[in-house]
């Protein structure tokens, strides 16, 4: 049980700290929250940058101690999050790396490093969000494609995405989890509608698609006909094991930033809340272990990250509201500023309970799959 | 980065494990809590001849020569077992005090609350015991006096106790989790009902982020980390045995269960160290002197 890094890990940090250095100060002005063209270009820039340096693929290569050490690192530097990429990096890439034909992998994996072409996912529904093997949207075999027809919704970057992994039901007849397909969509085919979706924090994250007889080629399939399920299993696997990295750092960078407030407005004189900051520092301090634990766990059994992400999400995701709950109570009356930094942080940190698996399935996930207690109603 | 057990520390565990369970089982339990107060002296000895006490004494003085992770290893398996006695102060008084290392003598210390745990049984006191005053302990299997005197506590001491109440926290989720597979009612084992499940999913989520702390405070031995460990630790061991106790319905309410004694010592040791605000009022200013 160790926490030190090898040689070889102290070097590439030093290596990455030192590029960092170099490369910040030279990126344009970031762009508004709500600019979404400016989003796009300025989050690609990034990747075409990292993709030039050697870095590009870190999330599909790299083992996961010098993934924790590229997101530790820059997170630490400030540098650009993957932000438009995202899904392209983290879910629709590594699918297709692992499960995509040679000629899948040469058409879509190299625009994703150099940042060139964004992906959204195309999984969500209506009427099959924390149920999402009930989706409906459906795909009918038509010569060499499928024409598919329905909707998704939470689609981030909808708007400017180039691909679309996308769901569909190609066996309605079949058990729900068994009639299902993944494929990959272009967003400029005929059919598709976008209709934007505000969130709570007033920006426009996500999107409503909406597919009327949409041409998707067969040859956009990965993986079989009807065993989209598993496939997309991978996909998911990947989102819950370091994606949240670089926000367990920023989370403790902010609890310090808190406490240098408190300080200066006064607050910190209040031992409950001097206490409550306290315990939030233990908290972090602690996710940071359990990252370090599971990274090092997966480096060791050379796997996937398991359904231990689960239990890190569950905790993390919570922390993450009562973090910016502090931050309210450190602000004050001017918590109700949204120009204060931390207001919209907190009204964001609403999603994290219920996005990409809520609390509630994940409770479902680590008490059926780790403890062995039986599935229910 | 190997921030997981190496195969010497799982046998380690495995050894301590199996050596407990042989030693300490059910029926021992039973008859320690049937005689409050009495320490076993034997097993004490077998505990000193098997290098539980004397773990992080060097080879040279006769210790076991490991380190801080070995010995957390170790108290996490004394904590689910729920083994009575001063194991931290005699195990931190191994090679200072004559037969500590090697279980002849039992060592208690004055804690940092003013009480002193299994006063009356031990060899050696450290800190100042006088003017002692006997408590009807609420732990059956830790007799406790208050004393007027307080005493600092080793930042060590921290650290198993947090250890031990890791394990106190594995075994209550354990516990609860059997009974929630096994125990059927409305036709269905009742860990099929959500109500129950989440309540076994938090007990483990709270469990493994304690663990993680703990450990990579054994690593560190950094101030700051054996705090965090201590908060988490407490709070997974305490909840842990209050939520198996809910899972277990009114068998969970009775003397004959064993949960009410792990929720009794977890209360007992979150006292050990001291109080929980100073660990967070600690962490506070760590926050400070980290955006300095």
């Amino acid at each position: 049980m160790d926490l030190a890094h090898t040689p070889e890990e102290d070097e590439f940090r030093a290596r990455l700290r030192k590029w960092l250095g170099e490369v910040l100060p030279t990126l344009p002005p970031k762009p508004s929250p709500d600019e979404w063209p400016g989003r796009r270009a300025y989050d690609l820039g990034w990747q075409r940058r990292l993709y030039d340096a050697g870095y590009a693929d870190v999330h599909w290569d790299a083992s996961p101690t010098m993934r924790l050490i590229f997101l530790e690192e820059t997170e630490k530097a400030g540098a650009p999050y993957v932000g438009a990429g995202f899904v392209g990096l983290l879910h629709a890439g590594p699918t297709i790396a692992a499960e995509g034909t040679a000629e899948q992998r040469a058409r879509w994996l190299p625009p994703i490093l150099r940042g060139e072409e964004v992906w959204c996912q195309g999984f969500s529904e209506p009427d099959a969000g924390s149920d999402l093997a009930a989706l409906r949207t459906r795909a009918r075999r038509d010569g060499d494609d499928y024409v598919v027809t329905g909707s998704k919704i939470w689609t981030s970057h909808a708007e400017v995405a180039d691909w679309c992994e996308l769901l569909v039901r190609t066996d309605p007849a079949a058990a729900k989890h068994r009639g299902i397909t993944w494929l990959a969509m272009p967003m400029d085919a005929p059919g598709i509608t976008v209709r934007p979706l505000k969130t709570l924090a007033g920006s426009a994250e996500f999107a409503e698609v909406f597919l009327d007889e949409v041409r998707v080629p067969v040859a956009n399939r990965v993986g079989d006909e009807n065993d989209g399920w598993r496939v997309t299993m991978v996909t998911l696997s990947f989102e819950r094991g370091t994606a949240f990295v670089g926000e367990v750092v920023a989370c403790r960078r902010v609890l310090r930033e808190l406490a240098a407030e408190a300080r200066e407005n006064g607050r910190w004189d209040d031992p409950v809340l001097r206490r409550r900051l306290g315990r939030l520092n233990a908290e972090f301090r602690a996710l940071w272990r359990l990252t370090q634990w599971n990274v090092s766990e997966a480096e060791l059994s050379g796997g996937m990250p398991g359904v231990g992400g689960s239990v890190f999400k569950l905790r993390y995701s919570h922390a993450r509201q009562e973090l910016y709950d502090a931050a309210a109570d450190v602000l004050g009356p001017e918590s109700l500023d949204l120009d204060r930094p931390w207001v919209l942080d907190r009204l964001s940190s609403l999603s994290y309970t219920i996005a990409a698996g809520t609390s509630q399935i994940q409770r479902n996930i680590v008490a059926e799959r780790i403890l062995g207690l039986p599935k229910g109603r | 980065m190997r921030f997981q057990l190496t195969e010497d520390q799982r046998a380690l565990r495995a050894g301590v494990r199996e050596l407990l369970a042989r030693r300490f089982g059910r029926e021992a339990l039973r008859a320690a809590v049937d005689e409050p107060g009495r320490l076993d002296r034997a097993l004490w000895r077998e505990l000193g001849a098997a290098g539980f006490f004397a773990l992080r004494l060097p080879e040279e003085r006769g210790g076991v020569g490991l380190g801080l992770p070995e010995a957390v290893l170790a108290f996490e398996e004394a904590g689910r077992v729920l083994l009575p006695g001063p194991l931290v102060a005699t195990h931190l008084a191994a090679g200072e005090v004559p037969g500590a290392a090697a279980g002849e003598a039992v060592v208690a210390d004055v804690g940092a609350c003013g009480l002193v745990e299994w006063l009356a049984e031990a060899d050696v006191v450290r800190g100042d015991a006088a003017g002692s005053v006997p408590l009807r302990s609420v732990d059956p299997l830790t007799p406790l006096h208050r004393v007027p005197a307080a005493r600092g506590v080793d930042p060590v001491a921290v650290l198993l106790t947090a250890a031990e109440q890791l394990g106190g926290a594995t075994r209550a989720c354990e516990l609860a989790v059997q009974h929630a597979r096994a125990r059927e009612q409305f036709g269905q084992p009742i860990g099929g009902f959500q109500a129950v499940k989440h309540l076994c999913a938090d007990m483990l989520v709270r469990t493994e982020t304690a663990r993680a702390a703990v450990y990579a405070a054994a690593v560190t031995a950094d101030p700051a980390d054996i705090d965090t460990a201590r908060l988490l630790a407490d709070e997974a061991a305490v909840r842990g045995a209050r939520d198996c106790l809910q899972v277990h319905g009114g068998m969970g309410f009775t003397w004959e269960f064993e949960v009410h004694l792990h929720l009794k010592r977890a209360w007992v040791r979150t006292h050990r160290a001291g109080d929980a605000t100073e660990s967070e009022e600690r962490l506070a200013v760590d926050l400070l002197a980290q955006s300095s």
